[in-house]
């Protein structure tokens, strides 16, 4: 626990309405999207100035306690859950938009940003800001650099970091470093930009964001194909591939998955459908409209027992809207769901897909499956019951297998979600002992006691996770807070 | 749970239902997987950034009480009653979480722990329950307003409790007469009617806006039903489940499946988004009383909203149209209780041609919130402020909407910002142009 003292200090640097410790604050801050995961933190601070967060990062080294960056708390793997020790600094009320600036495309904002607003913001001046996770009426813009979020455009445009021009960002010692600017090239030194991207709030807290934009496509038109099975789906993925057509968006929904989905947003679904795709084109009208009669007509070669245009745009965004809802809805079926982010170079897509319904039949369990069709970014789901412990352990014996699968057919463990907390088991199976060395080095060097979410994506000593209990008192008093529930509450 | 309460048929109780609060349900708990979707349409969020201050923090609470980690302690007690009960995550959570039954079982949690006296408790009970009590309350404002009392009282408010003073400016006018002692028990349309239909005539909507249910009355019976208004009719009991007084408000339910049911009507239709939502869970709220259950279930069947009920059964379009720029606000009962939204947008829609313009947020919450605005003042402004400020950007001039809390709140506030904006029921607006048709 942080002890009172650096408490003064805290409440000094953000004032007492900006430091929160009530017992109810404390566990409203212990959990983000992630399943299964959560820790109280010590106390919550509210920022109003990059100064308070140099002086928050300098006081964290001096008196030893855990800093976790936090913007709307909706990841999934664990990058926004206390540590031991810790103090949450929350971005969300950081939320404006600096500067628009559409000569050169581009704009700062401020961290706590929600993704949709300023999608819907730059696109009411003709713009747009491609990025699209599926948590983006909510999620921050600070929490995708962070996390270098995907989403449901990849196929086409790429992820957050294929838009990030520049930052600045407070580092784990609290110095203040800008990086990038507004122009289109710069070699300038190092890439570092594309180390702090992704870092998930271990290398440094992004203050002010520049981000890239590009005019808005013409139009767009949004369909639906049905399918009996898995595979004629993947056989559409890789004609439409093979056909040089490059949709913005190549999504798949398995039977259980449409299912939920249709019971939350009835859109009248065909609900005894295998597999279904959503597939959206966009650009100028006539490459619109060019490209999407002949993607029907790849669906209806590749099995499709039917094709659903959707009417008008209002009916592409019902249709996006629910595709979105998906991994939240398959909790209709069980109230736990494991979401995972397995991805695999597109062609082994039926592959994986298959093997991942072998492995829930092994494992006794239940496996919703959708995703990404057009990236190989599957976001297979375990349909389970947090009270169950075995059917828990079940869950986690198979998505081992289905990481390791992954791994074989050349893909990884994550596409989009992040290693945080919970692949980070994974992680050295993925890559080979000197891209390790190279991220502990990395990490060891801008943060060497370790205070900036510690023990997210990879552990570096065991002061990450908390000081050691040294003496047999230190162990008792260990062992006795978690025989209290309030100390030890997960 | 008292081990000494066995449950009769022989199931586990269903601990959370309407019909047993004493304790959260722990399934309803667990079916929030916390994705944090709820929190970009939750109001109260909004006002302050905080995560206990949201549906997916609520519930987190309100899990740590199950779990025995946090007492019902004041934050809790705080955070619960902050919530607007507007439901507007129920709308927006895929997963299906039932948040207004969790937050209502918490206030009943709250209030089983209470001990000693509850003014708020006292006022329910005797002034909005009761309909004498009511009666009372209402001959007292309407003497207030028209004796000239108010104008001579609200400067000296001003000085001496400014809180009350604010309070004040949101009343409504008052009703000179209640419809329900206006209508007969029966009422024929001209010609063959089409069925016959019951009428709640509310306490809220007869007391500050009686004009509206006779505006409701004769557009059914231009729609050719027949209108039975159930004499011995009491409050829905919404505002006291939502309060927390859950044994009250099965007794108001309760006397009212009794007196509707005695109408033999086909169809109860409620004018009051706040109300209909509420009966239409009668069946629900009851369904451990072995004597009224089945009862309450045909109930809640025969309710309809007022604007559900006109779309559904088909109704005359006027051909006159609204003038000036209309919009449509939606109460939370009707679209986020009730899911009930394309109904009364087509009605709008209709009767406004070419004038019809959305209104940004529609779906957000007013602040109005039942006794909300009251109780919590400051917030319910800001709400309000910002409800006032999609309307000026909408630049309508009529603005629909179907709750008689949603009418008194958004009137104060266009008022306030001097703003030229008539808040008008679907069925005052319906009556109106069925009005000027007759007249060409």
């Amino acid at each position: 626990m942080i002890n009172d003292a650096t408490k003064h200090k805290l409440r000094d640097i953000f004032g007492k309405v900006n430091l929160l410790d009530s017992t109810e604050d404390r566990i409203a801050y212990s959990y983000d999207g992630t399943p299964l995961f959560g820790s109280l933190p010590d106390a919550i601070v509210i920022p109003a100035a990059v100064e308070q967060i140099s002086l928050l990062m300098k006081l964290a080294n001096e008196e030893k306690f855990a800093v976790v960056p936090r913007g709307s708390g909706t990841g999934l793997s664990g990058g926004s859950i206390p540590t031991e020790n810790s103090v949450v600094l929350l971005m969300n009320r950081w939320d404006k938009v600096i500067e628009l600036d559409r000569n050169n495309l581009a704009a700062w904002v401020e961290p706590g940003v929600i993704t949709g607003k300023f999608q819907s913001l730059v696109e009411s001046h003709g713009l747009f800001y491609p990025p699209d996770p599926g948590s983006s009426q909510i999620c921050t813009l600070g929490g995708n650099v962070a996390e270098n979020a995907g989403g449901l455009r990849g196929l086409k445009y790429g992820v957050t970091k294929n838009y990030v021009l520049g930052f600045e960002v407070v580092l784990p010692n609290g110095d203040l470093m800008r990086i990038g600017g507004k122009n289109m090239k710069d070699v300038a030194g190092y890439n570092l930009k594309d180390v702090l991207i992704g870092s998930e709030g271990t290398l440094g807290i992004f203050t002010k964001i520049l981000l890239r934009l590009i005019p808005l496509p013409q139009t767009s038109r949004t369909m639906l194909a049905f399918y009996d099975s898995m595979a004629g789906a993947a056989e559409t993925v890789s004609s439409i591939t093979s056909a040089r057509i490059m949709p913005a968006m190549l999504e798949f929904l398995d039977n259980s998955t449409i299912k939920a989905v249709e019971d939350f947003a009835r859109l009248g679904l065909d609900t005894n459908t295998g597999a279904v795709l959503l597939v959206e084109v966009d650009g100028p009208r006539s490459a619109v409209e060019e490209d999407a009669a002949a993607i029907e007509k790849i669906c209806r070669k590749s099995g499709a027992k039917a094709v659903r245009v959707a009417g008008d745009e209002a009916e592409g965004m019902k249709l996006k809207a629910a595709r979105k809802s998906a991994f939240a809805a398959l909790a209709r079926i069980r109230p736990t769901t494991i979401l995972e982010d397995a991805t695999v170079p597109r062609s082994e897509l039926a592959s994986m897909v298959d093997f991942i319904e072998t492995t829930a039949k092994k494992h006794e369990i239940r496996i919703g499956t959708f995703g990404h069709a057009g990236d190989g970014n599957l976001h297979p789901t375990g349909l389970t019951d947090e009270r169950d412990k075995n059917e828990i352990r079940r869950v986690e014996g198979a998505f081992d297998e289905i990481f390791r699968r992954a791994v074989d057919l050349g893909g990884t463990i994550t596409g989009e979600h992040g290693v945080g907390l919970a692949k980070k088991k994974f992680l050295e199976s993925l890559y080979d002992t000197p891209f390790i060395r190279f991220m502990k080095t990395t990490k060891e060097m801008l943060d060497p006691n370790c205070v900036l979410n510690p023990g997210k994506v990879i552990s570096v000593s065991p002061r990450c996770e908390g000081a050691l209990p040294r003496s047999r008192e230190q162990i008792e008093k260990a062992l006795g807070r978690m025989d209290n529930p309030s100390e030890a509450y997960f | 749970m008292a081990v000494s309460n066995p449950d009769v048929t022989g199931h586990a109780p269903s601990v959370g239902s309407r019909g047993r609060l004493t304790e959260i349900s722990d399934d309803l708990i667990t079916q929030c997987m916390h994705c944090g979707l709820c929190l970009s349409v939750c109001p109260t969020y909004a006002l302050t950034g905080l995560e206990r201050s949201s549906p997916r923090g609520r519930i987190r609470l309100m899990k740590s009480v199950q779990d025995g980690i946090i007492p019902v302690s004041g934050t809790f007690e705080y955070e619960m009653n902050f919530c607007l009960d507007c439901q507007a995550c129920q709308t927006a959570c895929p997963a299906g979480v039932k948040y207004g039954e969790l937050v209502e079982s918490a206030r009943v949690l709250i209030e089983s722990r209470r001990k000693g006296f509850s003014l708020k408790k006292f006022i329910l009970t005797n002034f909005v329950a009761g309909k004498k009590g009511l009666r009372v309350a209402a001959a007292v404002l309407r003497f207030y307003q028209k004796s000239g009392a108010e104008k001579i009282l609200l400067p000296v408010l001003k000085v001496l409790m400014p809180g009350l003073y604010k309070r004040a400016g949101m009343l409504p006018c008052m009703s000179d007469k209640f419809a329900i002692d206006v209508l007969p028990e029966m009422l024929d349309p001209k010609g063959e009617a089409r069925g016959t239909v019951a009428i709640l005539t509310g306490c809220v909507m007869d007391a500050m806006y009686s004009d509206v249910n006779i505006d409701t009355v004769e557009v059914l019976l231009e729609n050719r039903w027949r209108i039975a208004t159930p004499t011995g009719q009491v409050c829905c009991g919404s505002v006291s489940a939502h309060s927390g007084d859950i044994e009250l408000a099965k007794s108001l339910a309760v006397r009212n499946i009794r007196d509707f049911e005695k109408t033999g009507a086909d169809y109860y239709v409620v004018n009051s988004a706040g109300c209909s939502a509420f009966m239409k869970e009668y069946g629900e709220l009851l369904k451990e009383d072995p004597q009224n259950c089945a009862r309450a279930v045909e109930f809640s069947a025969r309710v309809k909203d007022f604007s559900e009920f006109l779309y559904e059964t088909g109704y005359r379009k006027p051909t006159t149209k609204l003038g000036g720029v209309v919009t449509y606000h939606e109460p939370c009962h009707l679209v986020h209780a009730q899911k009930v939204s394309g109904q009364p947008r087509a009605i709008v829609n209709e009767i406004s041609g070419e004038n019809y313009r959305e209104l940004n947020e529609a779906t957000w919450c007013c602040g109005s919130a039942g006794i909300y605005n009251v109780v919590h003042y400051e917030e319910a402004s800001k709400l309000l402020e910002r409800k006032v400020e999609n309307i000026r950007a909408c630049g309508a001039g009529t603005l629909v909407t179907g709750n008689p809390g949603c009418m008194a709140q958004i009137t104060a506030g266009v008022k306030n910002a001097r703003m030229d904006v008539e808040v008008v029921h679907p069925a005052t607006a319906l009556n109106r142009l069925y009005k000027s048709d007759r007249k060409t």
